[in-house]
């Protein structure tokens, strides 16, 4: 027994527990334990599995376990025409589902070699500005939640909830809104629709600065995220990490700015960023990016041009032959619409390339000399929804 | 004034209702090269891929000839490359062109293309350009493609969820596996033989204890 263990030692990576040849091994051994975390489990946002192997409570190594939430939305597209398909992608990261929509809309547009109006353009960007605030609000409520600090989940889920409520007296849904259509957006604004919009930035924004007063020089926040998760900017651009996990970590990379869409080139706005690439500097710059979303819909707001809100599209939507890659900006990163059309009404092949599946990866790689405690911290600031990883 | 996208200039009025040609073997042979954007004669079949030249373009021809065959369309531009170059084509896209970022690898299923059923596709992107590009070849059922998870980390999970949804095998991948379907599961979902309510009956009964999953 002893010598079976002894093999096992040698052949894992821990060094320090060698012990010299004659002295008797310690009563409780640090050998390798592996600990199964999840799929039910309450930090994991969803239905994930982890399995992490153990050295005491450092973690050597996490293997992630997906697809139970797996619907096969890239084969439903397959069998739908494009106007069906679209309110299925709302269901793929249901806590942003206006950017889902907006980049499927916009990726089937390129197909169609097609345009929505300027009208359509900046009411796409208030709602998915909106949306990157709701959704930012909803991890930072989560992802602290987790970490042990109760008190931001009630803040940012009372404030959340008035932009859910600017969704539904828009298109009458609060989560999975559907608001656009490949062309534009099927619904007018309705009266006092920028009156809303703009209280609510007056209301949100010292808000933001609320939720910073809690967390951002909190001992314990600080203690439980300086440090941990570390992703070089390297080693994210190896692994496909964008979004805000990309930002911290020092790139200064935002499609929204490289290759903008919908009316984004219009309105001023900052990408910031951090430099250690840590779990502090990826929460500094979600509660930076809402303020950024909140001074782009401010700008937009108050720019709407007239006009019609929905383009001219043939009624039997028939793109011709050919292939187009679209990525947008999502909250999570960049999410990226793959559509083959074969000349029918119904796409041949729509790809999802989904932010949270790629940073999803980078996971075993953040925790790897961590503590059990910092697996629940960086899966939280991953910022993943496993609706989206598994599709 | 301020609506229209940067990548989109020609104004190319493109009625894409009634379109319905073989646009891919529609491309006129223009050797002539220059910017290839434009496009070209105004069909009502809507765009057609255009060739697509660049410096780039250049130096890869240079070295690979006719292996590749660069093309754009709707202002994107993909490379169809032979399945015994594309390897070492996307080596020296990350290596010599900066494409330091792989944005998506993914197939398409054409069973009724014989010899070479699946379309192999590489999105790359690079920082330092800000420049997107798609390598593309075709391979034939059962035939492997090359792995890039020793070039770009991403391509680990993408080429796994590849190879689970459509069987295709990437060569030199260090751990082929399903990721999204369970281990046991027969059958690959996103052929197109696949039908949509199909499932791995067998695998339901046991692991599920039902007749059916639907």
């Amino acid at each position: 027994m002893a010598e079976i263990l002894k093999s096992e030692q040698s052949a894992s990576t821990v060094e320090h527990i060698e012990t010299e040849p004659g002295v008797d091994k310690p009563f409780l051994d640090a050998t390798e334990l592996i600990l199964n975390m999840g799929p039910q489990h309450p930090s994991t946002h969803g239905v994930l599995r982890v399995i992490l192997k153990l050295d005491g409570e450092k973690v050597l190594n996490a293997e992630c376990v997906i697809g139970y939430l797996h619907r096969g939305v890239e084969k439903i597209a397959e069998n739908r025409t494009y106007t069906m398909f679209n309110p299925y992608v709302d269901r793929m990261d249901y806590v942003a589902a206006v950017s889902n929509g907006l980049g499927y809309c916009e990726a089937v547009e390129k197909l169609l070699n097609i345009e929505a109006p300027p009208r359509a353009q900046w009411v796409r960007t208030i709602l998915t500005e909106l949306n990157r605030i709701a959704s930012h609000q909803l991890w930072l409520g989560t992802h602290a939640l987790d970490i042990g600090a109760i008190t931001p989940l009630f803040y940012t889920f009372r404030d959340r909830e008035e932009i859910l409520k600017i969704f539904e007296r828009y298109c009458g849904a609060r989560l999975t809104t559907h608001a656009f259509r490949i062309g534009g957006c099927q619904y007018e604004t309705y009266d006092g629709f920028e009156q809303d919009v703009k209280k609510f930035c007056d209301f949100v924004t010292p808000k933001v600065d609320e939720y910073e007063t809690l967390l951002t020089t909190n001992r314990i926040w600080l203690e439980r995220t300086k440090g941990v998760g570390v992703l070089k900017a390297q080693d994210c651009i190896d692994l496909g990490v964008t979004g805000p996990v990309l930002r911290a970590s020092g790139v200064k990379w935002d499609l929204r700015k490289a290759q903008p869409y919908a009316a984004y080139k219009n309105f001023e706005f900052d990408i910031p960023t951090g430099q250690n690439g840590d779990t502090y500097d990826r929460y500094i710059v979600r509660i930076a990016e809402m303020r950024q979303a909140l001074r782009i819909t401010r700008q937009a707001v108050d720019s709407i041009p007239e006009g019609p809100i929905m383009g001219k599209v043939p009624k039997v939507m028939k793109p011709p032959v050919g292939e187009v890659y679209h990525s947008i900006e999502a909250p999570k990163g960049e999410l990226g619409y793959f559509v083959v059309s074969d000349g029918s009404t119904q796409p041949y092949r729509v790809r999802v390339r989904p932010p949270s599946f790629v940073n999803l990866q980078a996971l075993s790689k953040m925790v790897e000399g961590a503590l059990v405690a910092d697996v629940v911290a960086v899966i939280g600031t991953l910022d993943i929804v496993l609706g989206e990883v598994d599709r | 004034m301020p609506e229209d996208k940067p990548e989109q200039k020609p104004a190319s009025p493109p009625p894409p209702a009634a379109g319905e040609k073989p646009a891919a073997a529609a491309a006129p042979p223009k050797p002539a090269g220059e910017a290839a954007k434009p496009a070209a004669p105004a069909k009502p079949a809507g765009p057609v891929p255009q060739p697509w030249e660049s410096e780039m373009v250049t130096r890869l021809r240079n070295r690979y000839g006719s292996g590749i065959d660069p093309k754009t369309y709707l202002g994107q531009n993909y490379i169809i490359a032979d399945p015994s170059i594309v390897y070492e084509l996307l080596q020296v896209m990350r290596d010599e062109e900066q494409f330091d970022y792989c944005v998506d690898v993914t197939a398409v299923h054409y069973p009724q293309r014989k010899e070479k059923e699946f379309d192999v596709i590489w999105i790359l992107y690079s920082f330092p350009r800000n420049e997107r590009v798609r390598v593309k070849t075709m391979i034939k059922d059962g035939d492997p493609a090359p792995s890039v998870a020793g070039l770009w980390s991403t391509a680990n999970w993408l080429e796994r969820e590849c190879y689970d949804m459509f069987g295709v095998r990437f060569e030199g991948h260090p751990d082929l596996r399903r990721i999204l379907l369970p281990d046991g599961w027969q059958g690959f979902p996103l052929r197109k033989e696949y039908g949509i309510t199909q499932q791995d009956s067998e695998w339901v009964k046991i692991n599920l204890g039902i007749e059916s999953g639907q």
